[in-house]
Parts: C-alpha cells; structure tokens; sequence
C-alpha cells in the first residue's frame, strides 16, 4: 500500500513539474521581450517606416514591417484555408475510410509538416528564380503558404475525424448530397477551423527563414504583389545584429509587437471559436 | 400483397470484405405497419435495415448483389439517386444526433435543402413537425437555442420531427430507444403507434418486450438470414422454426 501512494505522490509532483516548466516559461519569455522591449516601445515604432538612419540609431518605425507581416500572414493563411478545406472535406466525407488516396493524402502533409521552414524558402526561392520573379509580396505569401498548409490540414483533419460518422449519416439521410452534408459539418468544427487558421497565422507571421529570399525587405510599406515585402521577424533578426544599443533594444520592442499580434490573434480567435460552438453536439 | 410494398428486398447478399453478412435475404415489408427486426447482436438486422437507404454506401468494402426496391424502384440501380432514396425515409440512430443548429433549423433543415425556402411555410411546418412528436409545448419559447441543449428523449423526438419534415413514406429506427429512459422510450413507442397511420415503420429491437407493443410484424433474423416473417403474437407465441422458439422462449421464461 505504501508503495503505491508514494507512486501516486511522486508521478503528481512530476506532472506539477512539467506544468510549471510550461507556464513558468511562457511567463520568462513574454516577461523578458516585455523588459528589453517596452523601453523602446514608443508611438513612432508602429507609426513610421525607417526612416534613412534608423538602423543606425536614429529615428523612425517598424510600420513597414506590420504591414508586411500582417500581409503575408494574412494572405498566405486565406490562401491556405482555400487550398487546405476541399482536401479535408474530401478525404473525410467523400473517401472511404480505408482509401489509399485518404492514406497517401495523410502521409504527405504529414512528411510536409515536418520539413524546415528554410527548405521552403529555399524552393520558393528556386521556382522564383525559374518563373523569372523577384523577392516579393507574391513570392513570400506563395512560400509561406505552402509552409502552413499541412499546418492547416493536420488541424483541420484531427478535429475533422472527430465527427461522429453518424452526424453525417443523419444529414445524408434527410436527401442531403455530401457537399450539404459537409456544411452541417462545418458547423460542427468550426472551432476547430479557427483554432487551425489561428496556428497557421502564427507560424506565418513568426518565420524568417521562409521569407528571407522570397519576400525580400525594404524600408517601404509594399504597395503592390510585385513590391518586397518586409517582415517583422527579418526586421528583428537586423536590428539585433546591430552594435548599436539603441537599435537592439528597438529588437526587442519589434518581438513584443510581433508577440502582441499574435496574442491579440489568439483572444480574438478564442472569442470567436466560444461564439460558434454553442451549437456543437 | 397486391400493390407494390413500399419496401420490397428481392435476393439480397451483403459482404463486409469477405464476410458474408446477408444472406438471400427476400422480404416485402408491409405498408402502414410496424415491423420490427430482432435478433441476437450481430445477427445482421442493422445492415439489413441500412441497406434500405443506402447508408453503407460511405462503409469501408462493402459489397451489396440483388435488390432492394423502393416504391418499384431498384435502389441500388446505378441509375438510382441516391437523395431521393433517403429522402423518402426517416432514420432514427441508437442515439439521438441533432444537427450542430438551433431546434428550428433542425427541422427546417431537409425541408431547406429540397428547395423550401417560404418562411412562413417552414415556421408552419416546423409546428407541425413538432406537435407531431408532442415536443411542441416544451420547445415553443425556445425555438431557436441550440437544440443540443435537450434532454437525450427531447433530441430523440426532434431526430423523429426532423425525419419527418422532409415528408418521407417510411420510418427507420435502429434501436431508437436504446438510449433512453423508460419514460422518453414510452414516448417514442407511443409515437410510434400513431405514426403508422401515415408511414410505413421498420424497427431493430433487441427488446423483445418493445416489440411485442409496437409492431404488427416481426421478422427473426438469425446468422444474416430471415429465419422467420409473421404477425406478432403468432411470431411470439406460436413461432413455427425451432431457431426461433429457442430465441423467443429465452426471452417470454
């Protein structure tokens, strides 16, 4: 008996442990962005571009870098959405479970999910190079959008094979075609597509490497697909290169933005998913 | 039977893969009664009532010969539509599955997707539906939050009242009240007997009792194959095969 509540006490302790490790560090993290960042947080950092000497120490904003996060995150996860929801639709509600297509689909994404993002970058970089473009706006949403879409579908997918088979059935047999019948299951995981739009959203917004050849950067808001497209993680990777104090501090106060939009992101995406799972079965 | 039967099963065999599931199976499943399958688990009286309308169409290799046919219509012709099909059936699961919508738009929803779209017939029908499986006067103020919210017996009937809608001919249930309370399944089976005024109702039971108060007919079906059709007091009380006896008595001693 003594021996099996000392294994109860001890596996607690452990999984108290871990947890704590989990929350301690998120708190470590945003704690430290916030005290080298908020210092150097001022209004001119999201209201104006570099101008001429700021990577030197003088004044302006990352705005240019906002914008283009906010444009290649934005347009490479409404881009993956629409490539990401026929192929979960279809190996979930018009494949047979046993399809080898449905097997074949499901270990690609899952090879896909694996690689590195500069892999991707390097391959954006190389069809670019191969359709005659150059490093911008389009270049870095393609790219990143192959990056989150097995994000995406293995999001979506897991949730998706959640629904009960009988859910659909129910539909299928009031006369509904499997496209109807894949609407009412929409509804079902819209929670779920949320939570997948949320994570590629993420990772899109938070990775050089992917947009590093393919997107380029410039000082300049991009005002076109063809324009380059800076991004806020190459703008942090710069300045933190610096020497100069001022400017590596400025990194910082560049993460805690690029934290706060992700977190705004994520209480949005939380209040919207409540919203639409009041209806859940 | 003179007229065609609304359901007719003409020289049906099933396979799961290589499992031979039904088993020339032939049966004409009389209009406007209750006819109730039993059966020991397994025995096959679930896929034989899906093979109906067609839901083992998304299963994994199944493979269906000989017919099943639908108001003379073979369904599973290749020419069949298979929307049709379903839509002239209601189904009841073992569990009640109300659409991820309000209680409205549950009902609303087949009457919808087969081009209703006049709001005050939908409001109407949904009314009608709903007195219909007597959930109206518990739902009537609360029409439009999630029908998730109901009691498991509530989301039954309204399962039944979203059948319903769609006009269908006949009524499937597959052990619909296996999850229920006495009091819901006393509803349901309450329902059932008003319900045959209008629609022909197939039932799989494993509750002998419950078919012996609700069904005309019973079919015994033993090892994928129909041992034995008949009315259902000469079924339980005289039944004529020894398969059956054996069941029947394991069940009345």
């Amino acid at each position: 008996m003594k021996k099996r509540k000392f294994e109860e006490q001890f596996f607690k302790a452990l999984m108290i442990l871990s947890t704590s490790l989990i929350v301690g560090s998120f708190f470590l993290i945003v704690g430290t962005v916030v005290n080298k960042g908020l210092p150097a947080l001022d209004w001119d950092m999201i209201t104006r571009t570099p101008d001429g000497g700021f990577y030197i120490g003088k004044e302006g904003g990352v705005l240019n870098a906002i914008i283009g996060s906010l444009y290649i995150a934005g347009g490479s996860s409404l881009l993956a959405l629409l490539v990401s929801m026929p192929i979960v639709i279809y190996i979930n509600i018009y494949l047979k479970k046993s399809s080898w297509l449905g097997s074949i689909t499901r270990l690609s994404y899952d090879v896909l999910f694996g690689i590195p993002s500069i892999v991707y970058g390097a391959f954006g970089f190389t069809i670019m190079i191969w359709l005659g473009l150059k490093a911008s706006l389009l270049g870095g949403i393609i790219t990143v959008t192959l990056l989150v879409i097995p994000i995406m579908i293995r999001t979506m997918d897991e949730v998706m094979r959640t629904v009960p088979k009988e859910l659909i059935d129910a539909s299928l047999s009031l006369g509904a075609t499997r496209l109807e019948a894949s609407k009412v299951m929409l509804r079902q995981v819209t929670p779920g597509i949320l939570t997948a739009i949320l994570l590629s959203f993420g990772r899109a917004i938070g990775d050089a490497a992917s947009v590093m050849f393919t997107a380029g950067f410039s000082d300049n808001i991009p005002t076109a697909l063809g324009s380059p497209a800076p991004t806020l993680p190459l703008a942090i990777f710069f300045q933190l290169g610096s020497p100069i104090e001022e400017v590596q501090a400025r990194a910082y106060a560049s993460a805690l933005l690029l934290t706060i939009i992700v977190l705004v992101i994520s209480i949005l995406a939380r209040i919207l998913s409540k919203r639409f799972s009041k209806n859940k079965i | 039977m003179t007229e065609t039967p609304h359901i007719s099963v003409q020289n049906l065999d099933l396979y799961y893969g290589t499992n031979h599931a039904l088993k020339n199976i032939n049966i004409n499943i009389p209009d406007k009664k209750v006819t109730s399958f039993i059966g020991p688990s397994g025995c096959g009286k679930t896929t034989l009532l899906k093979t109906f309308n067609r839901l083992h169409d998304s299963s994994v290799d199944v493979r269906v010969e000989g017919k099943v046919l639908v108001d003379g219509e073979n369904i599973y012709d290749p020419d069949a539509e298979v929307t049709h099909i379903r839509k002239k059936m209601g189904l009841l699961s073992q569990r009640p599955f109300p659409l991820p919508m309000s209680i409205y738009d549950n009902i609303a929803y087949g009457p919808r997707i087969h081009g209703l779209r006049n709001k005050e017939k939908l409001n109407q029908l949904v009314e009608q539906q709903l007195r219909d499986v007597s959930l109206w006067e518990e739902v009537k103020d609360r029409l439009h939050s999630p029908a998730v919210r109901l009691s498991i017996g509530q989301q039954q009937r309204l399962c039944l009242a979203r059948g319903l809608a769609v006009q269908p001919e006949i009524i499937l249930g597959d052990e619909p009240t296996s999850a229920l309370d006495p009091k819901s399944t006393h509803k349901i089976e309450e329902l059932f007997l008003e319900l045959k005024e209008k629609y022909t109702i197939v039932l799989v039971t494993h509750i002998l009792r419950q078919a012996r108060r609700v069904s005309d007919f019973i079919v015994f079906v033993y090892d994928g194959q129909i041992i034995e059709f008949g009315p259902t007091e000469e079924l339980l009380l005289n039944p004529k095969e020894e398969l059956t006896k054996d069941y029947v008595r394991g069940f009345l001693s």
